[in-house]
């Protein structure tokens, strides 16, 4: 027992002197991070041009050419990673975030060899797993190739729509497998804070699916194959909730961890996206003032893609006109 | 008895050893604990390096108690010239004088590095506020100097009993 403890402790004195230098560097970063006057800043902007002027002179872009939106909001989150691949040495802590462009990126392989065309563009870039492994895969069928995760969902996509055709189907087994392989990662990196995020993350999905599924009118066979088991909601109760239709799913959310969702539920699916975005942020919010573990450089990261999907929002909005009442709507609270 | 008597000048010894050896062994963890947050400010501020250095320097003064306990016990027990004729009983004693500034240099030093490495987060962001980061793990330090007093005390105390 003695040795089990003074093996725990030297593990977690271990773990929290690897991040060190990381977390110190992050404490800087994120002086630099969007805060609510900035976006009241970006807000007040009159057009795309201006905020993206706006955006420039805070560092945004890589400030050598005239970026439209997308190219500065893709530069900026390369700049995320590459700045973690400079203090992380094992960036296999980070596939949490990275899975779900893997598992993008295999749902495009197989869509694209069925229908015997070439679209690199609908690939994308950030991965664990390199683009020519999935296409090798997919092309000569050798699924062996492709991590352990991965392969059962990817033989069974790629049968379904090559015998059956059916996107759908095959989509569903795709993206369950995405979210079965974040949460198996998020639950065995035995981080708290990645633990709840990916319970979070699954929790939501599993929402969207149930509600989708009402709205469309799918069966159980349906919400069988695209719901994930999670710990935080039921999965049978959430079937059967969803047999009996929308109110049924808002009273079995009520008596979960979810029941704040239900108010915003019923406003829009926009609001519960937003929802959820804010309880992820005031849930690593207290990350701002850890000086060890791996969980301030995840809080920064998540807080990141959090900027990037505000400022996509705000610019989105004034490049179609949209009134500042509707985007503030839909702003997301800010990590500081 | 004689024979015992002859292993009094090893435990003293080893009592100066090891207040010597334990606080100075934090003290390089503490302190390089403190570099390597210290680098990471500097890396994206390199005008904070005088106050960050302040503070990944606070947890290496255990390992100068030490030191001086370690040279004290050095001195009265004669190894370092003079009689070193020290019965089983001083010995014992002299380890146990020791014994304050060993756990507790050990104990406050790693503790006090992490309060110096989270007031690094707080010079990093508000440097201004590098007065009052400071005083948290400076805090800590009360309680080593209190076991170095306490040692100081009891290794000079035993010098003068007669046993």
């Amino acid at each position: 027992m003695k040795n089990l403890i003074s093996s725990a402790a030297s593990k977690n004195e271990m773990t929290d002197n690897l991040y060190l230098y990381g977390v110190a560097r992050i404490r800087s970063k994120e002086m630099s991070l969007f805060s609510k006057s900035d976006i009241d800043q970006l807000m007040s902007c009159k057009t795309e041009k201006e905020c993206i002027r706006l955006l420039n002179d805070k560092g945004w872009g890589r400030n050598d050419t005239d970026e439209s939106l997308e190219q500065l909001l893709t530069s900026e989150r390369e700049k995320t990673w590459e700045l973690m691949d400079e203090l992380v040495d094992d960036m296999s802590v980070f596939h949490t975030f990275l899975y779900g462009n893997d598992y993008h990126n295999l749902k495009a392989a197989i869509k694209q060899a069925y229908k015997g065309i070439e679209r690199p563009d609908l690939y994308i870039k950030d991965g664990t797993i390199d683009l020519a492994v999935i296409n090798k895969a997919i092309k000569e069928q050798d699924f062996s190739i492709l991590p352990e995760h991965m392969r059962e969902a990817a033989s069974e996509a790629y049968q379904i729509q090559f015998h059956t055709g059916d996107s759908q189907l095959c989509d569903i087994i795709i993206d369950k497998a995405a979210l079965d392989s974040i949460y198996a990662h998020g639950k065995g990196l035995k981080n708290e804070l990645l633990s709840q995020y990916v319970e979070i993350k699954v929790a939501v999905a599993n929402i969207n699916i149930a509600i989708r599924s009402v709205k469309t009118g799918k069966d159980e066979f349906f919400l069988n194959r695209a719901l994930v088991e999670c710990e935080s909601l039921d999965k049978k109760k959430l079937i059967e909730s969803a047999k009996d239709g929308m109110e049924s799913i808002y009273e079995y959310l009520s008596t979960t961890t979810y029941s704040d969702a239900v108010a915003e539920l019923r406003i829009s699916s926009q609001a519960f996206e937003r929802w959820c975005d804010n309880r992820i942020i005031e849930y690593i919010k207290p990350q701002k003032y850890n000086p060890f573990t791996l969980s301030p450089l995840l809080a920064y990261l998540l807080a990141r893609e959090n900027e990037i999907k505000t400022v996509r929002i705000i610019l989105s909005g004034k490049k179609n006109d949209i009134g500042d009442s509707v985007i503030r709507e839909r702003l997301r609270q800010m990590y500081v | 008895m004689e024979i015992i008597n002859d292993y009094g000048i090893v435990l003293a010894l080893l009592g100066a050893v090891l207040v010597a050896l334990v606080p100075g062994m934090a003290s390089a963890k503490a302190v390089s604990m403190g570099g390597v947050a210290g680098a990471g400010i500097i890396t994206e501020n390199p005008s904070l390096f005088g106050k960050v250095l302040i503070l990944q320097l606070l947890p290496g003064t255990q390992g100068i108690y030490g030191l001086l306990i370690a040279f004290i016990t050095l001195s009265q027990i004669g190894v370092l010239g003079g009689s070193g004729d020290i019965s089983f009983v001083k010995g014992i004693l002299y380890l146990a004088a020791c014994m304050p500034m060993i756990i507790v240099g050990y104990t406050s030093c790693i503790r006090q590095s992490k309060a110096s490495i989270a007031s690094m987060g707080v010079v990093a962001k508000k440097p201004d506020q590098f007065g009052k980061a400071m005083i948290f793990p400076a805090m800590v330090e009360t309680y080593a100097i209190l076991a170095l007093l306490i040692s100081l005390l009891a290794v000079n105390g035993v010098g003068g009993i007669n046993i």
